[in-house]
């Protein structure tokens, strides 16, 4: 009774019409007609300021004090909804019936696709999107017609499709359903195929489109499998670049490798820190770890080679466990300084987020880097063995030590710096490793197995070998994973590596001829 | 250093029938323990419970380490995937005791193991089938080892896989079974493994009657492990090895199909770990998928090369020295074991090639 006596007192208040915003604002404390109307015709004009307010309606926080102004709660405080001043006296709560849910929705819709911040724009499209309905068509062709964002207008357009779908007249349906078969959303494809069943008529056009987007979406998953392979493969081949130098040049089987990967990765994380305190320097951290890593990791090298390895030369299993038990001592020397736990490395800003391609396709941008980078380190491994002293005094030791020492090459020096060349690259290694995963004393026993692998299956002594091995390994373990999982992948990767060797024992790429022989 | 070589010199004179009685006169003692355990606390020779328990773990170390040296220290194959081995008779055995817990499991269930009630499962998957009778439990600890270590033997040795290539391979395998066994759905319990073992054999475990019968049986399998080794060592089959160790192209170019030789060696090795994780596995208490990872074999290797491979009497040697030095520093400085576990490896392959054993036996000029 007393409620009634209210509304009739309201209606009765004349409205002071200052605007149509506020002319639309008073109806939303008349009846349940009157306020639907008025909530329709909020959303209609487009005020944004108008949509906290209809927020507070549709959540029950809209108030009507005893004089009619509206008050808005935002937790414990009360403020007038038109002015925003505070007030002390509390009111009544308005309800609402579905009627008004319904049209708080569009209005909704229609406000935050006008809304000045893009990230809203985008959600009430995508909410259209899922709503769609063909009352929305004229709104979203309003809308777009004023969107300039790159990342708004193909949401918006394609819920504009989605709703034309739903229009009346199959002019506008076909519109629609070329517009979503265009796209390479598994979205789009989900509402055509729930429009097949309505639209018996349009079943050939929508087949169509179905097929045009699920050929997209084979090649766009097509892509990003490769990328991830080529990315995982380039983490291998830089893992395995210095194996490859060390176990497949000098016959050096270096069990320790990993640790020098993880060497590297913690020389990035203290040139990072030494240089925090430095502005000019500090963003330069990590193309500065680059050659601080490559130094640390063949001084480590150097030491090792010169003063364990070298009296083992002729006896691999002994190497093996002996290069092991120094990986052991370093692993645990690392963890005793640095901890146990893992150490964080920042990625600066230009290695940071995702890239997009054309077709949807997405790619992380320090993944990309270390594609790059893996490559030019390839590049430079293969230019100082070609092309340096050096590379020249290595290759004539590793083809007849004795004949090359009476050429008077000092064997005994060239073998330490190859052991320096292999153990730096495996430094390089671990910077790049340092950006994808933790940085953790035990690090390098992951890398270890797999980087062995590549080796032996492109082939001992040979860096193509290594690199398409490596490459290989990595798409091929991308490739199974959708359908085996992470772990089977790895293991499937393994037995197949060692049904290839039963084929061709030397590898991929077997070195012919005189080098062949031991 | 004089001081030791003084000893060495007088160990010289009889050093075959001197370390044969070492060993005996070692054995008789672990023999002893369990004796000695059941002692009154206060008694001057008793022997608490945590040394027959640690010892017995000892004892199977010893086998494996025997495992080891068959392969590696006479054929001269050095696998860093035993501990694989040993792990799978170790699962093996495991499985068993898993079905003998029945209905007493935290969820009740009559025939199902706790996981697999926790992962939802209403029926025993079929590999899992007879492993609730002992003996073919242990035939499993014996012939899943067995086969792995002939698949993967025939496979590297027939197209001649040889030295630090297989040691690779035998690493990758152990690896890639530790990824296996952590999942959850390949219905070993996963991460957790078994564990929560009550009984074996009728007879409840973690009593001390059950420790000192398992003690027994561990101490009894060496014994016949280090017969058999040794009939084996001695046979045309030995010198075979030995051969192949050495020369391996030169013994199949005088028509020896040793493939064939180093692949029952391999294959016998591998049994032999899996026996050791079988007899493990009891005493212990609890088996899960960190018993595969390469360290464990690896450290295994370190074992017989402390000792001196290529003896027998070295593979016991250096399970039991290596494994005293770590049970009694990683009481008190654990941080130090892994830097005197790296050292032993660096010390013993450059100073110490034939081993501890080598240090007491002449030396043939090798």
């Amino acid at each position: 009774m007393l409620r009634v006596l209210l509304v009739l007192l309201v209606l009765a208040v004349p409205a002071r019409a200052q605007d149509a915003f506020t002319t639309a604002l008073a109806g939303l404390s008349g009846n349940f007609t009157a306020q639907a109307e008025a909530v329709e015709r909020l959303g209609a004009l487009g005020d944004p300021r108008a949509l906290p307010i209809l927020q507070a309606l549709g959540e029950g926080r809209l108030l009507k004090r005893a004089d009619g102004v509206l008050l808005l709660r935002q937790g414990e405080a009360l403020r007038e909804a038109l002015s925003g001043g505070a007030s002390t006296e509390a009111g009544e709560v308005l309800r609402i019936n579905n009627r008004v849910r319904g049209a708080l929705r569009g209005a909704f819709g229609r406000l935050q696709l006008l809304s000045p911040v893009e990230a809203e724009r985008l959600a009430a499209a995508d909410g259209l999107f899922r709503s769609r309905s063909a009352e929305n068509v004229a709104m979203l062709e309003d809308a777009l017609g004023r969107e300039a964002s790159a990342r708004v207008r193909p949401v918006m357009e394609l819920a504009l499709a989605a709703s034309r779908l739903a229009a009346g007249e199959d002019s506008a349906k076909r519109q629609g359903i070329i517009l979503l078969g265009g796209s390479s959303s598994p979205e789009a494809r989900a509402v055509l195929l729930e429009a097949r069943a309505a639209n018996a008529g349009l079943a050939a056009e929508i087949d169509q489109a179905v097929a045009a987007i699920d050929r997209r979406l084979q090649l766009k998953r097509a892509a990003e499998t490769a990328f991830q392979g080529l990315s995982l493969g380039s983490i291998l081949l830089l893992a395995a670049l210095g194996l490859a130098v060390t176990f497949g040049v000098m016959g050096v089987i270096n069990m320790a490798h990993g640790e020098m990967v993880m060497l590297g990765a913690y020389t990035t994380v203290v040139v990072q820190e030494a240089l925090r305190g430095i502005p000019a320097l500090a963003p330069l951290s990590l193309p500065l770890s680059v050659p601080a890593a490559f130094l640390v990791t063949a001084a480590v090298g150097v030491a090792l080679e010169r003063g364990l390895i070298r009296h083992l030369y002729g006896r691999p299993l002994e190497t093996l466990l002996m290069t092991f038990g120094v990986g052991m001592i370093l692993q645990q020397s690392v963890r005793l300084i640095f901890g146990a736990q893992n150490r964080e490395v920042v990625s600066p800003a230009w290695m940071q987020g995702t890239l997009q391609l054309p077709g949807g396709i997405e790619v992380t941008q320090n993944r990309l880097w270390i594609i790059f980078f893996s490559l030019v380190v390839l590049g430079l491994t293969v230019a100082a063995i070609r092309f340096t002293r050096f590379g020249l005094e290595m290759r004539a030791v590793v083809q007849n030590r004795r004949i090359a020492a009476t050429m008077g090459i000092r064997t005994g020096r060239v073998d330490a710096m190859t052991f320096a060349f292999g153990s730096g690259i495996a430094g390089i290694a671990g910077v790049a490793v340092s950006q994808i995963d933790n940085v953790s004393p035990n690090l390098g026993t992951g890398y270890i197995i797999d980087s062995f692998m590549v080796v032996v299956f492109g082939g001992v002594g040979s860096l193509a070998g290594t690199m398409i091995g490596a490459l290989t390994l990595g798409i091929v373990n991308k490739m199974l994973e959708p359908w085996a999982g992470a772990v089977l992948a790895k293991i499937a990767v393994l037995v197949g590596i060692m049904l290839f060797i039963q084929r061709r024992p030397k590898g991929l790429f077997a070195l012919k001829g005189r080098a062949a022989e031991q | 250093m004089s001081a030791s070589l003084s000893i060495q010199n007088r160990l010289r004179l009889g050093q075959g029938a001197l370390l044969r009685g070492l060993l005996l006169l070692g054995l008789a003692a672990l023999a002893l323990l369990p004796v000695l355990n059941r002692l009154p606390p206060d008694s001057a020779l008793y022997v608490s419970d945590f040394v027959v328990s640690v010892s017995g773990k000892w004892v199977c170390y010893a086998i494996l380490a025997l495992a080891i040296d068959l392969a590696w220290g006479y054929a001269g194959i050095l696998s860093l995937g035993h501990g694989a081995f040993f792990a799978l008779g170790g699962y093996a055995i495991g499985m068993h005791l898993m079905r003998l817990i029945g209905p007493r499991g935290v969820y009740g269930h009559p025939v199902l193991p706790d996981f697999m009630v926790f992962l939802g499962w209403t029926e025993l998957p079929w590999y899992w089938q007879g492993f609730q009778f002992f003996p073919f439990a242990l035939l499993m600890a014996l012939v899943v080892p067995g086969l792995l270590a002939g698949v993967v033997g025939y496979l590297a040795f027939r197209s001649r896989i040889t030295g630090v290539y297989l040691s690779i391979i035998t690493q990758a395998m152990t690896y890639a079974l530790m990824l296996a066994f952590f999942r959850n759905d390949m219905g070993f319990g996963g991460n957790n493994g078994f564990t929560d073992f009550k009984e074996l054999l009728g007879m409840p475990l973690n009593t001390p009657g059950a420790r000192a019968a398992l003690f027994y049986a561990a101490l009894v399998a060496l014994g016949g492990s280090l017969l058999l080794c040794r009939h084996i060592t001695r046979s045309k089959l030995g010198r075979v090895l030995l051969a192949v160790r050495d020369a391996e192209s030169r013994v199949r170019f005088l028509g020896y199909d040793t493939t064939r030789v180093k692949l029952s060696v391999f294959v016998l090795s591998a049994m032999l770990a899996g026996l050791a994780g079988a007899l493990y596995v009891p005493l212990i208490g609890i088996i899960n998928p960190g018993e595969f990872s390469p360290g464990n074999s690896i450290e295994a290797v370190v074992w017989v090369a402390v000792g001196g491979r290529g003896t027998l009497a070295g593979a016991l040697v250096g399970a039991f020295s290596v494994n005293a030095i770590k049970t009694w520093l990683t009481s008190f400085a654990p941080d130090l074991w892994l830097f005197v576990l790296g050292g032993l490896f660096v010390a013993v392959t450059l100073f110490l090639p034939r081993g501890l054993v080598g240090l007491l036996q002449k030396g043939d000029g090798r």
